[in-house]
């Protein structure tokens, strides 16, 4: 069979995001990860929910579907549960996920249902003209907040990681080398792989995430953790995050300098959420974590669901009518 | 204590002649009566009789002892005659406490016979039943005959020899009153003694103490020379068909039907569903069955739930979901991105007493107007209703053929009534049903939207299907391709095809017949639930001589094709609801008809009698017409 490449994950549908939307980069980076895994697109199946980013399944040669508002996790485990044979991908957005269906994320993530979601968050409302999203920083000024919104953001790797997530990565739209990577990672896991991509809406949210996407500072405000390795970041890897025992917090510090030596540096655990809350929870000037964040093994609900299954339909059926208290007139009354 | 025990031979001459009976028991909500009744309803049935019957429970799971809103009851008709409803009017009550007695003296007949826990009636549980004084003792049971039985002290000594505490042991005095009753109808006790086996297999003492309960009320019976009051009526045995027959509940039906459809289809179903009063039962009666094609999922909310099952039918299993009126106002988006992407779905609304939480464990026909019309958008879909619990089978599978057959989700109307009341059963032999087709996919399918030219239905191709891949979604669609249209003369047409689609169902639905009755008079033409006591009347008001028939509809949307020249072959019409008019609405609508409402929304069954009375104030007597009893 001949190698798909990523152009045949695309569909003849014409793009309609706004020239310059993070959304580009990140189709490409799909059908890239879809063709890179040697995906097949029968059974393949992207579902979403509304929001810019929900239009994405209409772009991807596979099967596709387009739900409403805040439901596409819901939707998807009745696709999964159906047929656990099938890729299912869930494409929603920091509104659609994290407001209007937030109950199904969450319900998602902690029975683990083996389908992959991705988050992509811009901290705003695009499709309806730019209100501010419950991911928006506090004082995010916008058609529905003109003096500043005063409510706190939700923090979307901490809420799946309370929501017992078994899989969380983050990457940022731009970053072609890493993201295709993390989907396959996410594709590869049992359960639900959860990733928060930090996309740009140029429209309405400018650069908001550009403190850490810009590439010319990205060295020093990333850190792209990976199991087993030391936490190390900057452009020549001399900074390294440990734990500061008096404040249970991560702190950056320079290899070489006051005494720090590698030893000290914290080697990334992937398996452990405790440790994964650490890295979510830090702030700048701390770096912001990249890559596969949280990642453990449970078996997943679909999996769990199906694990007992017969055959003989029909007598079944049949013994079932015929169960309880029964009067028998068969041969006439007695 | 004053002459209970009336001295009215001709009620008691009354009483002994009727070849059916209404009995009623009931109880604190904690003493076990809806086990009382339902063991009562197995028992009748083996002993041959036709049946029905009405639990009736508060909302609160065990409220407080010996209150009047603590009462829980369960009332069966059953007799040697065909029985439809659970009976207008009780002639015998059981009532384990005063609250119980006192709550349900308005509905007796005259001259009906109370058991009653004599030693119930202390000073402090009169209190908590607020009441001054003792019924017992007073004039208040003057009309009726009672009988007054020290049962729970009887209890305590049948149950004594297993070396229970008080409160167990009391636990007791629901069999012991089921052994008194079954004994005055002479009523076949092993299949309760087999319940109590099974039930209590390890636990020894619990086991013995209720069977010794059971066989002591019933020796009670024989023994007590209380032969002026309380003796035995065997009810003669009903004109039943040579087949198998068994009980069954409208939940269970419904179960069975979805089951059954999902074989005959061979299709495998996913339900889904969130907890509700009273649609719980129907998950519960599914679960457990993945080996006879049904998986059952429960979700984190009414909303998940009906995606859930959505997402299923899109990934090529049948969807089905459950609730009552308020949760199917929350799957009410969704089920537009069903009839928008038109796949099939089955949505089975318990009905029960609103608006908004209302009365969950009361019983209403309110929610057709929400069925039919309580969508945004012009969103039609298929609407059915089952008529009483066994019809919930064949009514279940209509809906799965429409649903399969048309492409499109399609509302199952029952109610909370029909839900938990039971009948007696002839079971169907599953291979007398019609296959149902599907529209998957097949080596000569053409593209997925080209559709059938009768159904209107497109192709079924589902995820995993190699050659169908396509994206759908809630953004209308182009007429031809699928693609995302905003397309003006598209967006008609697609109008036009989700309209003409459900339109088309009455090409396929078999035409409305008449129940029983006259071809002209008054025609009662009603729906769901009201079944038994509309059957019931007319029969009656037919053998007073009226002219008046029963046409009964299961299709309310479409309506059946003949349903117009049918209905204004007569010169009334009455329809009667428990809603404020939503059927006399409808038809008014479709056929330009006049209607006469009879409704009643009180969270009860309408009875015979309130059929009946508004029957005679507007039939006339019969002529020479040709009837179709
Ligand atoms: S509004 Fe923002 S998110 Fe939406 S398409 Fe335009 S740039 Fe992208």
């Amino acid at each position: 069979m001949p190698e798909l490449s990523f152009k045949n994950f695309a569909t003849d549908q014409e793009v309609r995001w706004c020239p310059g939307c993070g959304d580009y980069s990140i189709l490409k980076a799909v059908q890239r990860s879809l063709a890179e895994a040697g995906a097949k697109p029968e059974n393949t199946v992207f579902v979403s929910g509304i929001g810019c980013a929900s239009r994405l399944p209409y772009y991807i040669e596979s099967y596709g579907f387009h739900t409403i508002h805040g439901r596409a996790p819901a939707i998807a485990t009745g696709v999964k549960l159906a047929n656990p044979k099938l890729d299912v991908w869930v494409i929603t957005g920091d509104g659609d996920g994290l407001s209007i269906g937030g109950n199904h994320l969450l319900h998602a993530l902690r029975r683990n249902i083996d389908v992959n979601i991705l988050l992509i968050n811009n901290e705003i409302y695009g499709l309806t003209k730019g209100q501010y999203s419950p991911t928006s920083r506090v004082g995010t000024t916008s058609p529905s907040s003109p003096g500043g919104s005063v409510d706190s953001p939700i923090d979307p790797g901490r809420f799946a990681i309370g929501a017992g997530a078994t899989f969380f990565g983050r990457a940022v739209d731009i970053d072609q080398k890493g993201l295709p990577g993390l989907l396959n990672e996410a594709r590869g896991h049992e359960g639900t792989s959860f990733i928060e991509i930090l996309q740009n809406c140029i429209v309405y949210n400018k650069d908001v995430f550009d403190d850490v996407a810009n590439k010319k500072t990205a060295a020093d405000h990333q850190i792209h953790v990976q199991h087993g390795e030391p936490l190390l970041f900057g452009k020549t890897n001399d900074k390294g995050l440990r734990l500061n025992p008096s404040t249970l917090a991560l702190e950056a510090v320079m290899v070489g300098h006051d005494g720090v030596t590698t030893r000290d540096i914290l080697v990334h655990d992937e398996t452990n959420a405790t440790f994964a809350h650490l890295l979510l929870s830090m702030e700048a000037p701390l770096p912001t974590a990249m890559g596969v964040i949280h990642r453990r093994r449970l078996e997943s609900f679909d999996r769990a669901f199906w694990n007992s299954k017969t055959q003989k339909r029909r007598q079944k059926v049949v013994n079932l009518l015929h169960q309880g208290n029964l009067l028998d007139r068969r041969n006439g009354s007695e | 204590m004053p002459a209970l025990l009336t001295d009215r031979p001709n009620v008691r001459q009354e009483f002994a002649d009727k070849i059916s009976h209404v009995v009623r028991f009931a109880g604190d909500s904690g003493d076990g009566i809806q086990l009382q009744g339902q063991q009562f309803t197995v028992a009748s049935a083996l002993a041959g009789h036709d049946l029905a019957t009405l639990p009736d429970f508060p909302a609160e799971i065990r409220a407080p002892a010996g209150t009047r809103y603590g009462v829980s009851a369960f009332q069966i008709q059953f007799g040697g005659d065909r029985v439809t409803t659970p009976g207008d009017a009780p002639d015998v009550l059981i009532a384990l406490n005063p609250a119980a007695l006192v709550v349900n003296l308005a509905n007796l007949v005259p001259g009906a016979l109370i058991i009653v826990d004599e030693s119930a009636f202390t000073a402090q549980r009169l209190k908590r039943a607020s009441l001054d004084t003792n019924p017992l003792e007073d004039d208040t049971l003057e009309k009726f005959d009672v009988c007054p039985v020290d049962i729970s002290h009887l209890t305590l000594e049948a149950a004594k020899p297993f070396g229970l505490g008080a409160k167990d042991a009391m636990r007791c005095k629901n069999f012991w009153a089921l052994g008194l009753v079954l004994w005055m109808f002479d009523q076949p006790r092993d299949a309760t003694a087999h319940w109590i086996q099974t039930k209590f297999a390890n636990n020894e003492a619990v086991r013995n103490a209720n069977l010794a309960a059971l066989s002591a009320g019933h020796a009670y019976g024989e023994t007590a020379e209380m032969g002026h009051i309380l003796s035995q009526h065997p009810i003669p045995e009903a004109p039943l068909d040579a087949v198998e027959y068994r009980t069954i509940t409208g939940a269970e039906a419904m179960a069975l039907g979805l089951v059954a459809a999902g074989e005959l289809a061979d299709t495998e179903l996913l339900f889904c569903s969130y907890p509700i009063t009273p649609a719980s039962s129907l998950l519960h009666h599914l679960t457990g069955l993945d080996d006879a094609g049904v998986a059952t999922f429960q979700a984190e909310d009414e909303i998940a739930s009906i995606c859930a099952a959505i997402g299923a039918s899109y990934a090529g299993k049948l969807g089905v979901t459950s609730s009552s009126g308020p949760g199917i106002a929350l799957k009410t988006e969704a089920l537009g991105l069903a009839v928008a992407t038109e796949l099939p779905l089955i949505v089975v609304n318990s009905q029960r007493a609103g608006p908004s939480t209302g009365m969950p464990t009361k019983t209403e026909q309110s929610d057709l107007y929400q069925a039919v019309y309580g969508r945004n958008a012009d969103t039609p879909l298929p609407v059915l209703a089952a008529h009483s619990p066994a019809d919930c089978f064949e009514t279940a599978i209509e809906a799965v053929r429409i649903a399969l057959r048309h492409m499109t989700p399609v509302i199952l109307l029952t109610d909370g009534y029909i839900a938990n009341a039971s009948e007696l059963w002839p079971i169907p032999n599953i291979d007398d049903f019609q296959v149902i087709t599907n529209n998957k996919p097949t080596e000569t399918s053409g593209d997925i939207w080209e559709r059938d030219a009768e159904t209107h239905a497109r192709l079924w191709a589902a995820p995993g299907d190699k050659g169908f891949i396509h994206r759908i979604g809630g953004i209308e669609k182009d007429i031809v391709t699928g693609n995302i249209s905003y397309d003006a003369d598209n967006h008609q047409a697609m109008t036009n095809l989700r309209q003409a689609k459900v339109e088309s169902v009455a090409n396929f639905i078999p035409e409305q017949t008449i129940d029983q009755g006259t071809t002209a008079g008054l025609a009662v033409v009603a729906w769901g639930s009201t079944y038994g006591a509309v059957y019931q009347a007319v029969k009656e008001c037919l053998q007073e001589g009226l002219a008046v028939a029963h046409i009964h509809l299961r299709y309310i949307s479409p309506l059946p094709k003949n349903l117009h020249d049918l209905l204004t072959r007569y010169d009334k019409l009455l329809v009667p609801e428990l809603n404020t008019g939503q059927l006399a609405t409808l038809l008014r609508d479709k056929l330009l008809v006049d209607i006469q409402q009879l409704n009643k929304v009180s969270g009860q069954p309408l009875t015979v009698a309130e059929v009946k009375e508004a029957i005679a104030r507007l039939a006339n007597p019969r002529m020479q017409e040709v009837t179709n009893a």
